[in-house]
């Protein structure tokens, strides 16, 4: 056998045993019933919203965005359920799943067992990180999916009406439901990466979450003070809600792109720190 | 895959001087937590296909030792070899081949004990998937867990938490067993059969280094013991050298104390008396042989005469000197 192909062989095991952790590590996650009820809540959140909205049809312009316009297209749902539910809830699941990520297993010893298994402590790391990468895209299509399917049933999907006035026409506008979820997505992962790198600074599990959630708050507040815009365009949260941008008829892709990209630079930030710590740290639990 | 050197072939069976590394070979391992000196200097050596008795109380450093013969703490100072690698640094060679039970059993509470090994198995990317199910089965069965392997672990009883524990340890073949205090809250039953399977798996070849602090219970099974006191490796060696290191005392019982104590002392050993027509005559160089024929070239009438060689438990409280306290 040719040398590269027996690398390219050692490459392949070396993969395989890769997605078997993972496997391994996304049945862990969800099978515990904590992260099953985090889930749960997620997709009940649009379900609630879309019943209230047929029972109350509210005034125009009242409560969040996009709201008064679910009667007219049940797409409007997932943007609604999207909105609301991204300065906290969205924060709160994705804080205890990145934040019991390492903290957990060290607060239960596993910890000491996995890494004299042994997993290397990079390799322990990225299967985490794509474990919580999973749990966040699969956390924002839930959401969506369950809008998307409550909005039909309740209001029915039309013709998108974009912001602008113009209309799209369905399969347009689901493209463009997609790439709000990516979008979300993205934004989300850079968020949960911090509270990964949080989950290696400590054996507390509890104190992991909480400070991973409140990463999300702080960044809020920091939002909210009008005498630190000159800051603000650099926040963690600050872009957030900026998926609206895709409900424009000429969407403002360099926005876009610029808004993910820096998403994925605070992952990048979080994620190598994360790695120094956990490449560097005593296993003494 | 090349076949690791196997470590039944003990030091005997090695062609001539050819003797495979230790185990465990230490050089002047050193850990400092802050300002406090956990483990100072120690060079700890673990003979191929020895049972390893690691002694100490509870502080006295052993299992920040074992921590870093796994790579799990690194380092102040010194260097650690693991069955002739390198640790850290070659963890990832050397680990699949060591079981470890570190500080008690860890597991997800939530996952039945199966479940459990299977994550330890998926976790081991040098594990073959296909014989995971059967290598699982027979791990579970050589612990005695197979009837309750679906069980969560959170309900298991903390003897059923050690055995799986002890179970993850033997989930492939390994060259080195690292076991820190396998028998802690296992019922006598329990414990007797830690010790019938430590002993198996040293006749299967296997060196297997054990840390406790129930004295009785190491030198039922060890060919070897370290004593750690203070973050000091104070006693290293061969069970029997270390213990014949301690000294021997014989007990004579006669109706003549007096006079045996006299003559004993005349020939330079430290005798007192200890009981009714009893005495206790220390002797740190000289046999047992010479005591019957001193006292009864003297004419002192003998009722008896046993030499009192001391367990592990004496000579661990005469080297360290402060029995099981822990030591700030």
């Amino acid at each position: 056998m040719s040398s590269s192909k027996v690398a390219a062989r050692q490459r392949g095991l070396r993969l395989g045993s890769f997605a078997r952790l993972y496997r391994s590590e996304m049945r862990l996650l969800l099978a515990r019933r904590r992260n099953a009820a985090l889930l749960a809540a997620l997709v009940l959140i649009p379900l609630f919203i879309g019943v209230a909205v047929k029972v109350s049809n509210p005034e125009h312009g009242d409560g969040p965005p996009f709201l008064d316009r679910i009667t007219g297209n049940g797409l409007f749902l997932v943007f609604t359920a999207l909105t609301v539910s991204l300065p906290f809830f969205f924060p709160l699941v994705l804080g205890v799943v990145a934040g019991d990520a390492v903290a957990g297993e060290a607060s239960i010893g596993t910890l000491r067992y996995l890494l004299t298994v042994p997993v290397s402590r990079t390799r322990l790391l990225m299967v985490k990180t794509c474990a919580v990468a999973t749990f966040t895209v699969l956390s924002a299509v839930l959401m969506s999916a369950m809008a998307l399917v409550a909005g039909a049933g309740l209001f029915g999907v039309h013709a998108l009406v974009l912001l602008s006035g113009d209309t799209v026409g369905i399969g347009a506008a689901l493209l463009r439901t997609a790439g709000v979820i990516a979008y979300v997505s993205i934004a989300l992962f850079g968020f949960a990466a911090g509270g990964l790198l949080i989950s290696t600074l400590t054996e507390n599990p509890l104190a992991a979450m909480a400070s991973a959630v409140s990463l999300a708050i702080l960044s809020a507040i920091l939002d909210a003070v009008p005498q630190l815009s000159a800051i603000h365009p650099a926040l963690l949260t600050d872009h957030w809600l900026g998926f609206g941008e895709l409900l424009r008829t000429s969407v403002d892709t360099s926005a876009l792109v610029r808004w993910s990209l820096l998403h994925l630079a605070y992952a990048a930030v979080f994620l190598s720190l994360a790695w120094t710590r956990m490449i560097t740290k005593d296993v003494t639990s | 895959m090349a076949a690791p050197p196997q470590a039944s072939a003990g030091p005997a069976a090695v062609p001539n001087g050819a003797a495979p590394a230790p185990a465990v070979r230490t050089h002047g391992l050193t850990r400092h937590f802050g300002s406090q000196v956990a483990v100072d200097g120690i060079d700890l050596e673990v003979p191929r296909g020895a049972v390893y008795g690691f002694l100490g109380p509870n502080g006295s450093g052993k299992t920040t030792t074992i921590r870093m013969l796994l790579g799990l703490v690194r380092p102040t100072a010194g260097d650690v070899e693991v069955l002739g690698e390198a640790m850290p640094g070659r963890a990832g060679d050397v680990l699949p081949r060591v079981g470890a039970l570190i500080e008690g059993p860890a597991f997800h509470p939530y996952l039945s004990g199966r479940a459990n090994l299977r994550r330890l198995d998926a976790a081991d990317a040098t594990s073959d998937p296909r014989t995971s199910r059967a290598r699982i089965e027979q791990a579970l069965a050589r612990v005695g867990l197979t009837a309750a392997a679906g069980k969560r672990y959170r309900n298991y009883s903390l003897g059923m938490k050690q055995r799986l524990g002890l179970a993850g340890a033997l989930l492939r073949p390994r060259d080195l067993l690292v076991l820190d205090e396998p028998t802690n809250g296992l019922d006598p039953q329990g414990t007797r059969e830690v010790r019938r399977l430590v002993r198996d798996l040293a006749a299967d070849g296997l060196t297997v280094l054990v840390s406790s602090h129930l004295l009785s219970e190491i030198e039922q099974v060890a060919t070897h013991v370290g004593m750690m006191s203070a973050g000091r490796l104070l006693r290293q060696g061969p069970l029997g050298e270390v213990l014949s290191a301690g000294t021997t005392s014989v007990r004579v019982e006669t109706p003549d104390v007096d006079r045996a104590r006299t003559c004993l002392a005349g020939a330079g050993f430290t005798a007192r008396v200890t009981g009714p027509d009893t005495l206790t005559a220390a002797m740190p160089d000289r046999p047992v042989e010479d005591v019957a024929a001193l006292l009864v070239g003297v004419g002192v009438r003998l009722r008896g005469l046993a030499v009192e060689r001391p367990d592990l438990e004496d000579l661990f409280v005469a080297v360290t000197g402060e029995g099981f306290d822990v030591q700030q």
